[in-house]
Protein backbone atom coordinates (compact mmCIF):
# COMPACT_ATOMS: atom_id res chain seq x y z
CA UNK A 1 0.00 0.00 0.00
CA UNK A 2 1.33 3.36 -1.13
CA UNK A 3 1.89 5.89 1.47
CA UNK A 4 -0.46 9.51 1.54
CA UNK A 5 1.16 11.85 -0.33
CA UNK A 6 3.20 13.86 2.07
CA UNK A 7 2.14 17.36 -0.01
CA UNK A 8 -0.53 17.86 -1.95
CA UNK A 9 -2.51 20.14 -3.33
CA UNK A 10 -5.64 20.25 -6.01
CA UNK A 11 -6.22 22.97 -8.15
CA UNK A 12 -4.54 25.35 -5.71
CA UNK A 13 -4.78 29.35 -6.45
CA UNK A 14 -3.78 31.97 -4.39
CA UNK A 15 -3.97 36.16 -5.55
CA UNK A 16 -2.73 38.80 -3.37
CA UNK A 17 -4.99 41.56 -3.00
CA UNK A 18 -3.51 44.86 -3.76
CA UNK A 19 -5.18 47.98 -2.94
CA UNK A 20 -5.21 50.72 -5.72
CA UNK A 21 -4.55 52.96 -3.23
CA UNK A 22 -2.37 51.88 -0.31
CA UNK A 23 -4.92 52.82 2.58
CA UNK A 24 -3.22 52.30 5.96
CA UNK A 25 -4.81 54.27 8.31
CA UNK A 26 -8.54 53.53 9.80
CA UNK A 27 -9.37 56.90 9.45
CA UNK A 28 -8.74 56.61 5.73
CA UNK A 29 -10.26 53.59 5.54
CA UNK A 30 -13.67 54.76 7.70
CA UNK A 31 -14.06 57.93 5.12
CA UNK A 32 -13.73 55.57 1.97
CA UNK A 33 -15.70 52.81 3.27
CA UNK A 34 -18.57 55.61 3.70
CA UNK A 35 -17.56 57.05 -0.37
CA UNK A 36 -17.80 53.50 -1.41
CA UNK A 37 -14.13 54.29 -2.64
CA UNK A 38 -12.26 50.74 -1.50
CA UNK A 39 -10.74 49.03 -4.64
CA UNK A 40 -8.57 46.21 -5.19
CA UNK A 41 -6.71 44.89 -8.13
CA UNK A 42 -5.87 41.65 -7.69
CA UNK A 43 -1.86 39.96 -8.67
CA UNK A 44 -3.06 35.80 -9.52
CA UNK A 45 0.45 34.06 -7.64
CA UNK A 46 -0.35 30.54 -8.26
CA UNK A 47 -2.76 29.30 -10.73
CA UNK A 48 -4.48 26.33 -10.43
CA UNK A 49 -1.72 24.41 -9.17
CA UNK A 50 -2.00 20.63 -8.92
CA UNK A 51 0.65 17.91 -8.15
CA UNK A 52 1.33 15.35 -5.14
CA UNK A 53 4.75 14.82 -3.41
CA UNK A 54 5.09 11.44 -2.40
CA UNK A 55 7.07 11.23 1.37
CA UNK A 56 10.30 10.89 1.18
CA UNK A 57 10.58 12.93 -2.25
CA UNK A 58 12.97 15.37 -3.01
CA UNK A 59 11.44 18.06 -5.12
CA UNK A 60 13.55 20.82 -6.37
CA UNK A 61 11.81 24.01 -8.24
CA UNK A 62 12.85 26.59 -10.85
CA UNK A 63 11.75 29.34 -12.86
CA UNK A 64 12.17 33.13 -13.11
CA UNK A 65 11.34 35.74 -10.58
CA UNK A 66 8.20 36.50 -9.85
CA UNK A 67 7.20 33.24 -11.24
CA UNK A 68 5.32 32.17 -7.61
CA UNK A 69 7.62 29.84 -6.14
CA UNK A 70 7.73 31.30 -3.30
CA UNK A 71 4.47 32.06 -2.87
CA UNK A 72 4.25 27.95 -3.59
CA UNK A 73 6.29 27.51 -0.02
CA UNK A 74 3.90 29.72 1.98
CA UNK A 75 0.95 28.19 0.68
CA UNK A 76 2.41 24.43 1.86
CA UNK A 77 4.00 25.83 5.12
CA UNK A 78 0.57 27.35 6.09
CA UNK A 79 1.42 31.27 6.16
CA UNK A 80 -0.68 31.81 3.30
CA UNK A 81 -4.74 30.25 2.71
CA UNK A 82 -5.58 29.49 -0.50
CA UNK A 83 -7.64 31.48 -2.60
CA UNK A 84 -9.01 28.54 -4.41
CA UNK A 85 -8.32 24.53 -4.04
CA UNK A 86 -6.85 22.66 -0.94
CA UNK A 87 -3.50 22.09 0.53
CA UNK A 88 -3.19 19.23 2.80
CA UNK A 89 0.62 18.89 4.23
CA UNK A 90 0.89 15.62 6.22
CA UNK A 91 3.76 16.06 8.73
CA UNK A 92 5.54 18.80 10.54
CA UNK A 93 7.06 21.49 8.35
CA UNK A 94 9.64 23.31 8.77
CA UNK A 95 10.63 26.28 6.69
CA UNK A 96 14.77 27.08 6.98
CA UNK A 97 14.54 30.56 7.95
CA UNK A 98 17.03 32.71 9.11
CA UNK A 99 17.54 33.46 12.45
CA UNK A 100 16.82 36.43 14.79
CA UNK A 101 13.16 36.43 12.69
CA UNK A 102 12.25 40.01 14.17
CA UNK A 103 13.45 38.55 17.71
CA UNK A 104 15.83 40.51 19.22
CA UNK A 105 19.55 40.92 18.39
CA UNK A 106 19.87 41.59 21.68
CA UNK A 107 19.50 37.62 22.43
CA UNK A 108 22.29 34.82 22.56
CA UNK A 109 22.82 32.52 19.84
CA UNK A 110 21.75 29.87 22.68
CA UNK A 111 18.44 32.31 23.43
CA UNK A 112 17.64 32.45 19.38
CA UNK A 113 17.88 28.45 18.99
CA UNK A 114 15.11 28.32 22.07
CA UNK A 115 13.19 30.88 20.55
CA UNK A 116 13.70 29.19 16.85
CA UNK A 117 12.30 26.07 18.18
CA UNK A 118 9.78 27.35 19.89
CA UNK A 119 8.26 28.89 16.91
CA UNK A 120 8.04 25.60 15.24
CA UNK A 121 6.41 24.45 18.37
CA UNK A 122 9.44 22.64 20.04
CA UNK A 123 9.59 23.31 24.27
CA UNK A 124 12.40 25.12 25.91
CA UNK A 125 13.52 21.45 27.47
CA UNK A 126 13.43 20.12 24.40
CA UNK A 127 15.69 22.36 22.34
CA UNK A 128 18.08 22.45 25.33
CA UNK A 129 18.61 18.57 25.28
CA UNK A 130 19.45 19.39 20.98
CA UNK A 131 21.68 22.43 21.95
CA UNK A 132 25.04 20.49 21.93
CA UNK A 133 24.60 19.12 18.75
CA UNK A 134 23.12 21.64 17.10
CA UNK A 135 25.98 23.93 17.94
CA UNK A 136 28.50 21.39 17.08
CA UNK A 137 27.27 21.15 14.02
CA UNK A 138 27.04 25.02 13.25
CA UNK A 139 30.92 25.00 14.67
CA UNK A 140 29.64 27.84 17.05
CA UNK A 141 30.06 25.89 20.71
CA UNK A 142 32.21 29.10 21.26
CA UNK A 143 30.00 31.64 20.50
CA UNK A 144 26.70 29.97 21.82
CA UNK A 145 26.54 33.02 24.63
CA UNK A 146 27.39 35.86 22.47
CA UNK A 147 24.25 38.04 21.46
CA UNK A 148 23.04 37.04 17.99
CA UNK A 149 23.90 40.84 16.27
CA UNK A 150 27.71 40.10 17.05
CA UNK A 151 27.57 37.03 14.62
CA UNK A 152 28.41 37.32 11.18
CA UNK A 153 25.81 37.01 8.54
CA UNK A 154 27.56 32.96 7.62
CA UNK A 155 27.84 31.96 11.06
CA UNK A 156 23.70 33.10 11.91
CA UNK A 157 23.32 31.43 8.68
CA UNK A 158 24.63 28.00 10.11
CA UNK A 159 22.54 28.06 13.22
CA UNK A 160 19.80 28.41 11.43
CA UNK A 161 20.32 25.88 9.11
CA UNK A 162 21.70 23.54 12.10
CA UNK A 163 18.16 24.12 13.56
CA UNK A 164 15.88 23.54 11.19
CA UNK A 165 17.47 20.36 10.43
CA UNK A 166 18.13 18.97 13.74
CA UNK A 167 14.07 19.56 14.61
CA UNK A 168 13.92 16.62 12.98
CA UNK A 169 10.76 17.65 10.56
CA UNK A 170 9.05 15.77 8.13
CA UNK A 171 9.04 18.28 5.18
CA UNK A 172 11.83 20.51 5.03
CA UNK A 173 11.62 23.73 2.74
CA UNK A 174 14.71 25.29 1.62
CA UNK A 175 14.35 28.69 -0.28
CA UNK A 176 17.47 29.64 -1.67
CA UNK A 177 19.76 29.02 1.50
CA UNK A 178 21.88 25.92 1.02
CA UNK A 179 24.51 27.76 0.01
CA UNK A 180 25.03 28.63 3.81
CA UNK A 181 28.73 28.93 4.94
CA UNK A 182 31.64 28.08 2.97
CA UNK A 183 32.84 25.44 0.43
CA UNK A 184 33.59 22.55 3.66
CA UNK A 185 30.38 23.55 5.59
CA UNK A 186 28.48 23.13 2.27
CA UNK A 187 29.91 19.78 2.50
CA UNK A 188 28.71 19.19 5.77
CA UNK A 189 24.71 20.29 4.85
CA UNK A 190 24.84 18.04 1.91
CA UNK A 191 25.74 15.15 3.97
CA UNK A 192 23.09 16.18 6.40
CA UNK A 193 20.26 16.50 3.87
CA UNK A 194 21.21 13.05 2.62
CA UNK A 195 20.82 12.00 5.92
CA UNK A 196 17.53 13.54 5.65
CA UNK A 197 16.69 11.70 2.57
CA UNK A 198 17.91 8.06 4.10
CA UNK A 199 15.17 9.28 6.98
CA UNK A 200 12.67 9.32 4.29
CA UNK A 201 12.17 12.80 4.81
CA UNK A 202 10.36 15.30 2.13
CA UNK A 203 12.37 17.39 1.55
CA UNK A 204 11.42 21.32 -1.28
CA UNK A 205 14.30 23.26 -2.54
CA UNK A 206 13.45 26.70 -3.98
CA UNK A 207 17.22 27.44 -5.79
CA UNK A 208 18.36 29.62 -8.89
CA UNK A 209 21.24 26.91 -9.20
CA UNK A 210 20.05 24.43 -11.22
CA UNK A 211 23.46 22.26 -10.62
CA UNK A 212 21.82 22.46 -6.55
CA UNK A 213 18.87 21.42 -7.94
CA UNK A 214 20.10 18.21 -9.91
CA UNK A 215 22.49 17.36 -7.44
CA UNK A 216 20.04 17.59 -4.31
CA UNK A 217 16.69 16.31 -5.82
CA UNK A 218 15.26 13.47 -7.77
CA UNK A 219 12.15 15.26 -9.27
CA UNK A 220 11.67 19.06 -10.38
CA UNK A 221 8.66 21.40 -10.77
CA UNK A 222 9.34 24.21 -13.26
CA UNK A 223 7.10 26.96 -12.74
CA UNK A 224 6.50 30.42 -14.80
CA UNK A 225 3.86 33.30 -13.97
CA UNK A 226 1.93 30.92 -11.37
CA UNK A 227 1.62 27.96 -13.45
CA UNK A 228 3.14 24.90 -13.31
CA UNK A 229 5.18 24.39 -16.76
CA UNK A 230 6.73 21.34 -16.21
CA UNK A 231 7.33 18.12 -14.00
CA UNK A 232 9.29 15.69 -13.89
CA UNK A 233 13.21 13.80 -13.42
CA UNK A 234 15.08 16.83 -11.78
CA UNK A 235 17.79 16.69 -14.85
CA UNK A 236 15.06 16.98 -17.53
CA UNK A 237 13.39 19.69 -16.21
CA UNK A 238 15.98 21.49 -15.33
CA UNK A 239 17.93 21.16 -19.23
CA UNK A 240 14.51 22.09 -20.34
CA UNK A 241 13.97 25.21 -17.82
CA UNK A 242 17.97 25.81 -18.73
CA UNK A 243 17.27 25.85 -22.82
CA UNK A 244 14.37 28.33 -22.12
CA UNK A 245 16.48 30.46 -20.19
CA UNK A 246 19.12 30.77 -22.44
CA UNK A 247 16.65 32.34 -25.19
CA UNK A 248 15.30 28.79 -26.95
CA UNK A 249 11.96 27.70 -26.54
CA UNK A 250 9.69 25.86 -23.74
CA UNK A 251 9.88 21.86 -24.34
CA UNK B 1 14.80 11.18 19.13
CA UNK B 2 11.38 11.41 17.74
CA UNK B 3 9.45 10.69 20.59
CA UNK B 4 10.28 13.73 22.22
CA UNK B 5 8.69 15.44 18.89
CA UNK B 6 5.23 17.18 18.96
CA UNK B 7 2.85 14.93 17.41
CA UNK B 8 2.78 14.49 13.65
CA UNK B 9 0.40 17.21 12.74
CA UNK B 10 -1.88 17.12 9.23
CA UNK B 11 -2.21 20.69 7.98
CA UNK B 12 -5.75 20.88 5.17
CA UNK B 13 -6.45 23.90 4.00
CA UNK B 14 -10.16 23.24 3.19
CA UNK B 15 -11.03 21.39 6.69
CA UNK B 16 -14.24 23.14 8.11
CA UNK B 17 -14.51 23.93 11.65
CA UNK B 18 -15.24 26.88 13.67
CA UNK B 19 -12.49 29.47 13.11
CA UNK B 20 -12.54 30.53 16.87
CA UNK B 21 -11.93 26.82 17.88
CA UNK B 22 -9.39 26.45 15.45
CA UNK B 23 -7.52 29.39 16.31
CA UNK B 24 -7.96 28.14 20.22
CA UNK B 25 -6.34 24.84 19.22
CA UNK B 26 -4.00 26.63 17.41
CA UNK B 27 -2.47 28.88 20.87
CA UNK B 28 -2.79 25.41 22.38
CA UNK B 29 0.01 23.95 20.17
CA UNK B 30 2.21 27.16 20.51
CA UNK B 31 2.05 27.61 24.12
CA UNK B 32 5.66 27.26 24.45
CA UNK B 33 6.24 29.97 22.02
CA UNK B 34 4.61 32.35 24.39
CA UNK B 35 6.80 31.56 27.12
CA UNK B 36 9.64 31.71 24.93
CA UNK B 37 8.30 35.80 24.17
CA UNK B 38 7.60 36.39 27.35
CA UNK B 39 11.26 35.12 28.94
CA UNK B 40 12.42 37.07 25.59
CA UNK B 41 10.64 40.64 26.87
CA UNK B 42 11.43 40.31 29.92
CA UNK B 43 15.42 39.56 29.72
CA UNK B 44 15.42 42.28 27.00
CA UNK B 45 14.01 44.57 29.56
CA UNK B 46 16.47 44.24 32.12
CA UNK B 47 19.72 43.50 30.16
CA UNK B 48 19.16 46.64 29.02
CA UNK B 49 18.37 48.87 32.13
CA UNK B 50 21.07 48.95 34.82
CA UNK B 51 18.21 49.27 37.62
CA UNK B 52 16.91 46.22 36.43
CA UNK B 53 14.04 44.55 38.25
CA UNK B 54 14.58 47.32 40.57
CA UNK B 55 13.34 49.57 38.13
CA UNK B 56 9.82 48.24 38.25
CA UNK B 57 9.44 48.09 41.73
CA UNK B 58 11.55 51.48 42.41
CA UNK B 59 8.66 53.41 39.64
CA UNK B 60 5.88 52.54 41.32
CA UNK B 61 7.08 54.11 44.54
CA UNK B 62 8.46 57.33 42.71
CA UNK B 63 4.84 57.51 40.78
CA UNK B 64 3.12 56.66 44.59
CA UNK B 65 5.10 59.37 45.95
CA UNK B 66 4.11 62.49 43.28
CA UNK B 67 0.86 61.50 42.87
CA UNK B 68 0.41 61.72 46.45
CA UNK B 69 1.95 64.94 47.20
CA UNK B 70 -0.43 66.46 44.37
CA UNK B 71 -3.44 65.15 45.32
CA UNK B 72 -3.58 64.80 48.90
CA UNK B 73 -1.63 67.93 49.77
CA UNK B 74 -2.28 70.35 46.05
CA UNK B 75 -5.27 69.05 45.60
CA UNK B 76 -6.13 67.88 49.40
CA UNK B 77 -7.88 65.03 48.44
CA UNK B 78 -9.82 63.27 51.36
CA UNK B 79 -9.06 59.58 51.38
CA UNK B 80 -8.01 57.41 54.70
CA UNK B 81 -4.62 56.33 53.50
CA UNK B 82 -4.28 57.87 50.00
CA UNK B 83 -1.16 56.56 49.39
CA UNK B 84 -2.46 52.89 49.36
CA UNK B 85 -5.70 53.47 48.07
CA UNK B 86 -4.12 55.21 44.72
CA UNK B 87 -1.28 52.37 44.07
CA UNK B 88 -3.98 49.69 44.44
CA UNK B 89 -5.32 51.14 41.57
CA UNK B 90 -2.95 52.86 40.00
CA UNK B 91 -0.69 49.23 39.56
CA UNK B 92 -3.77 47.94 38.12
CA UNK B 93 -4.21 49.94 35.22
CA UNK B 94 -0.57 49.82 34.67
CA UNK B 95 -0.79 46.08 33.86
CA UNK B 96 -4.30 46.68 31.79
CA UNK B 97 -2.46 49.99 29.83
CA UNK B 98 0.77 48.19 29.88
CA UNK B 99 -0.54 44.61 28.53
CA UNK B 100 -3.03 46.19 25.87
CA UNK B 101 -0.84 48.95 24.51
CA UNK B 102 2.70 46.28 24.22
CA UNK B 103 -0.12 44.16 21.93
CA UNK B 104 -0.84 46.80 19.75
CA UNK B 105 3.14 47.19 19.25
CA UNK B 106 3.66 43.31 18.50
CA UNK B 107 1.86 44.06 15.69
CA UNK B 108 5.18 44.76 13.66
CA UNK B 109 6.84 41.81 14.94
CA UNK B 110 3.77 39.42 14.38
CA UNK B 111 4.01 40.70 10.51
CA UNK B 112 7.41 40.24 10.26
CA UNK B 113 7.69 36.50 11.54
CA UNK B 114 4.02 35.48 10.00
CA UNK B 115 5.82 36.18 6.35
CA UNK B 116 7.86 33.45 6.68
CA UNK B 117 6.22 30.65 9.13
CA UNK B 118 3.36 30.20 10.74
CA UNK B 119 2.31 31.02 14.04
CA UNK B 120 -1.28 31.68 15.46
CA UNK B 121 -0.86 35.36 16.02
CA UNK B 122 -2.84 35.10 19.50
CA UNK B 123 0.59 34.22 21.14
CA UNK B 124 1.72 37.70 20.32
CA UNK B 125 -1.40 38.97 22.61
CA UNK B 126 -1.21 36.20 25.04
CA UNK B 127 2.55 36.90 25.56
CA UNK B 128 1.85 40.59 25.95
CA UNK B 129 -0.46 40.02 28.72
CA UNK B 130 2.08 37.41 29.84
CA UNK B 131 4.55 40.45 30.41
CA UNK B 132 2.45 42.98 32.15
CA UNK B 133 1.57 39.62 34.73
CA UNK B 134 5.31 39.51 35.81
CA UNK B 135 5.13 42.78 36.12
CA UNK B 136 2.01 43.25 38.05
CA UNK B 137 3.57 40.70 40.44
CA UNK B 138 6.78 42.72 40.81
CA UNK B 139 5.23 45.80 41.56
CA UNK B 140 2.77 43.96 43.98
CA UNK B 141 6.32 43.55 46.50
CA UNK B 142 6.89 47.27 46.69
CA UNK B 143 2.99 47.56 47.11
CA UNK B 144 2.85 45.19 49.92
CA UNK B 145 5.47 47.49 52.12
CA UNK B 146 4.04 50.41 51.60
CA UNK B 147 0.90 48.91 52.98
CA UNK B 148 2.68 47.59 56.16
CA UNK B 149 4.70 51.10 55.93
CA UNK B 150 1.56 53.07 56.40
CA UNK B 151 0.68 51.16 59.69
CA UNK B 152 -2.28 49.25 57.54
CA UNK B 153 -2.69 45.42 59.10
CA UNK B 154 -2.18 42.30 57.29
CA UNK B 155 -5.52 40.79 56.19
CA UNK B 156 -6.68 37.04 55.02
CA UNK B 157 -8.42 38.90 51.97
CA UNK B 158 -5.02 38.94 50.61
CA UNK B 159 -5.56 35.81 49.44
CA UNK B 160 -8.05 37.09 47.20
CA UNK B 161 -5.62 39.07 45.25
CA UNK B 162 -4.97 36.18 42.69
CA UNK B 163 -8.22 35.82 41.74
CA UNK B 164 -8.52 39.46 41.53
CA UNK B 165 -5.37 39.35 38.87
CA UNK B 166 -7.14 36.30 37.18
CA UNK B 167 -10.51 38.29 36.30
CA UNK B 168 -8.01 41.57 35.40
CA UNK B 169 -6.02 39.16 33.03
CA UNK B 170 -8.71 37.66 31.05
CA UNK B 171 -10.65 41.10 30.26
CA UNK B 172 -7.23 42.45 29.30
CA UNK B 173 -6.73 39.67 27.09
CA UNK B 174 -10.23 40.71 25.49
CA UNK B 175 -9.31 44.38 25.06
CA UNK B 176 -5.38 42.87 23.79
CA UNK B 177 -6.96 40.90 21.09
CA UNK B 178 -9.44 43.48 19.31
CA UNK B 179 -6.69 46.32 19.76
CA UNK B 180 -4.04 43.59 18.48
CA UNK B 181 -6.62 42.82 15.13
CA UNK B 182 -7.06 46.32 14.50
CA UNK B 183 -3.37 47.53 14.98
CA UNK B 184 -2.70 44.28 12.51
CA UNK B 185 -4.65 45.91 9.64
CA UNK B 186 -4.16 49.83 10.31
CA UNK B 187 -1.02 52.17 11.37
CA UNK B 188 -2.99 54.87 13.03
CA UNK B 189 -4.73 51.90 15.45
CA UNK B 190 -2.31 52.01 18.19
CA UNK B 191 -1.53 56.12 18.25
CA UNK B 192 -5.84 56.53 18.36
CA UNK B 193 -5.99 53.50 21.49
CA UNK B 194 -2.86 55.26 23.95
CA UNK B 195 -4.66 58.34 23.28
CA UNK B 196 -8.43 56.46 24.03
CA UNK B 197 -6.66 54.76 27.13
CA UNK B 198 -5.08 57.81 28.28
CA UNK B 199 -8.65 59.04 28.70
CA UNK B 200 -10.24 55.99 30.25
CA UNK B 201 -7.90 56.50 33.04
CA UNK B 202 -9.28 59.14 34.33
CA UNK B 203 -12.90 58.01 34.36
CA UNK B 204 -12.00 55.13 36.49
CA UNK B 205 -11.54 55.53 40.02
CA UNK B 206 -7.73 55.64 40.73
CA UNK B 207 -6.59 58.97 41.48
CA UNK B 208 -10.33 59.89 43.11
CA UNK B 209 -13.57 57.87 44.96
CA UNK B 210 -16.31 57.12 42.81
CA UNK B 211 -18.63 59.58 45.84
CA UNK B 212 -16.84 62.66 45.04
CA UNK B 213 -18.20 62.13 41.34
CA UNK B 214 -21.26 64.64 41.00
CA UNK B 215 -24.39 62.32 40.69
CA UNK B 216 -25.07 63.69 36.78
CA UNK B 217 -21.91 62.77 35.79
CA UNK B 218 -21.61 59.07 38.31
CA UNK B 219 -22.55 57.25 35.03
CA UNK B 220 -19.57 56.77 33.17
CA UNK B 221 -18.14 55.67 36.29
CA UNK B 222 -21.19 53.10 36.76
CA UNK B 223 -20.67 51.90 32.87
CA UNK B 224 -17.03 51.72 32.67
CA UNK B 225 -16.34 47.98 33.42
CA UNK B 226 -12.71 48.99 34.68
CA UNK B 227 -14.58 50.36 38.04
CA UNK B 228 -15.69 47.29 38.97
CA UNK B 229 -12.04 45.47 37.72
CA UNK B 230 -9.87 47.90 39.77
CA UNK B 231 -12.80 48.10 42.84
CA UNK B 232 -12.09 44.17 43.11
CA UNK B 233 -8.45 44.13 42.75
CA UNK B 234 -8.58 46.95 45.48
CA UNK B 235 -11.05 45.99 48.02
CA UNK B 236 -8.66 42.79 49.42
CA UNK B 237 -5.82 44.87 49.38
CA UNK B 238 -7.38 48.73 50.63
CA UNK B 239 -10.28 47.44 52.18
CA UNK B 240 -9.40 44.50 53.86
CA UNK B 241 -12.22 42.81 52.68
CA UNK B 242 -13.75 40.86 50.01
CA UNK B 243 -15.12 43.01 47.00
CA UNK B 244 -18.91 42.77 47.24
CA UNK B 245 -21.01 40.01 45.37
CA UNK B 246 -22.61 42.51 42.60
CA UNK B 247 -18.99 43.93 42.08
CA UNK B 248 -17.25 40.85 41.71
CA UNK B 249 -20.51 39.91 39.18
CA UNK B 250 -20.02 42.64 37.19
CA UNK B 251 -16.49 42.33 36.91
CA UNK B 252 -16.62 38.85 36.27
CA UNK B 253 -19.58 39.07 33.38
CA UNK B 254 -17.04 42.29 31.72
CA UNK B 255 -14.26 39.72 32.07
CA UNK B 256 -15.84 37.16 29.94
CA UNK B 257 -17.52 38.89 27.51
CA UNK B 258 -14.44 40.99 27.22
CA UNK B 259 -12.57 37.65 26.68
CA UNK B 260 -15.64 36.12 24.44
CA UNK B 261 -16.23 39.04 22.25
CA UNK B 262 -12.35 39.75 21.75
CA UNK B 263 -11.98 35.76 20.72
CA UNK B 264 -14.17 36.10 17.81
CA UNK B 265 -13.33 39.42 16.44
CA UNK B 266 -9.65 38.09 16.82
CA UNK B 267 -10.38 34.55 14.78
CA UNK B 268 -12.89 35.62 12.10
CA UNK B 269 -10.70 38.84 11.04
CA UNK B 270 -6.75 38.09 11.74
CA UNK B 271 -6.48 36.17 8.93
CA UNK B 272 -7.74 39.36 6.44
CA UNK B 273 -5.98 41.55 8.53
CA UNK B 274 -3.20 40.37 9.34
CA UNK B 275 -2.02 40.35 5.67
CA UNK B 276 -1.97 43.96 5.49
CA UNK B 277 -4.68 44.48 2.96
Amino acid sequence: MAAEPAVELAGVSLSYRIPKEAVQTFKEYAIRKLQGRIEHGELVALRDATFSIAPGERVGVVGPNGAGKSTLFRVIARVRRPTRGRVVVRGRVAPLLELGLGFHGELTGRENVVLHGAVMGHSRRDMERRMDAIAEFAELEAFLDAPLRTYSTGMAARLAFAVATDVDPDILLVDEALSVGDERFQVKCHARMAGFHERGKTFLLVSHSLSEIVSNCSRALWISGGCIVQDGPADAVCAAYHAWAQGGTPA
Amino acid sequence: MTSANPAPTVYDSARGGLLFVEEAKALWLYRHLVAEIVARDIKVRYKRSVLGVAWTMLSPLLNMLAMTWVFSLVMRMDVKNFPVYFLTGSIFWAFFAGATSHAASLTIDAAEITKRVYIPRSVFVVSAVGVALVNLCLSLVPLFLIILFTGFPIHASWLFVPVSILIGALFTTGVGLVVFTLASRFVDIKETYLVLVGAWFFVTPIVYTPSIVPERWRFIVRYNPMTYLVEVFRAPLYDGWLPGPKTLAFAALAAVSSLAVGWLFYASRIEEYGRGS
